[in-house]
């Protein structure tokens, strides 16, 4: 079973995406969800807006899937992200691993969502109660005011 | 059309044709998704320089990392006309 990356631009259905992983093999199934905040930084955010590279994004998430492939005992693993206007709760990205023992499921799972933050290329402006908004991680210093 | 002159001291720059693709803080900045570009820079690193000065991008070339054709590549990497150039901000996924 190959790792599968994917983007969506609307919800995410996690149950859908956790039957791709089902195996007679697999004795455990991991999935982080990753969840948009109401807060960071001190700041109350009110909307989150994700944007994303595709052609090079898929390119990079799918070299990670692969990645943990090959590193862990894992039987599958796939990972969708949202990207387009979500609001506080949206599921933002999920990642699912399935593996014969928890070990390499929870262990590749990490890998996963620590190296997709890490590389692939997606943005994440937040929309701050104050009516600021801010490129996390491209302009600290600054806020730029929005329209 | 003017013949090319012949000019040892300063030879007539190229320009090559680019294909940008602007994303998040630099779209915003540039107050456009994508451009083509006649340029005289000859490495993805001359070419960003141009556009810190025309849009005004802050963040510098250690923050950011350069893309070719859809891979990324070293900053000093050679151009070629035809090429489509995206430069890659800090990400934030998840």
């Amino acid at each position: 079973m190959p790792g599968a990356f994917s983007f969506c631009d609307t919800p995410i259905d996690p149950a859908a995406l956790q039957a791709t992983l089902n195996h007679p093999a697999a004795g455990g199934f991991v999935a982080f969800e990753g969840r948009v905040r109401n807060h960071n930084e001190g700041q109350t955010v009110v909307q989150l807006e994700y944007e994303a590279f595709p052609e090079l994004a898929i390119k990079e998430g799918l070299l990670i899937m692969d990645e943990a492939m090959q590193r862990f005992a894992i039987i599958g693993a796939a990972c969708i992200h949202r990207v387009g206007l979500l609001e506080i709760g949206d599921m933002a990205i999920w990642v699912g691993v399935s593996a014969a023992h928890r070990d390499a499921a929870f262990s590749a799972c990490r890998y996963i969502i620590d190296e997709i933050k890490q590389r692939v290329p997606i943005w994440k402006k937040e929309h701050y109660a104050s009516g600021d908004s801010g490129w996390i991680n491209c302009e600290t210093r600054t806020r730029t005011r929005s329209e | 059309m003017h013949p090319i002159q012949k000019d040892s001291v300063n030879p007539p720059a190229t320009l090559l044709s680019l294909q940008l693709q602007y994303f998040a803080i630099f779209r915003e900045q540039a107050g456009k998704r994508s451009e083509v570009l006649l340029s005289s820079a000859t490495t993805a690193a001359e070419l960003y320089a141009e556009l810190q000065q025309r849009y005004g991008f802050e963040l510098t070339t250690s923050q950011t990392k350069a893309a070719i054709n859809n891979e990324f590549c070293d900053w000093d990497r050679q151009l070629k006309s035809g090429d489509a150039v995206a430069f890659i901000p800090p990400v934030a996924g998840g």
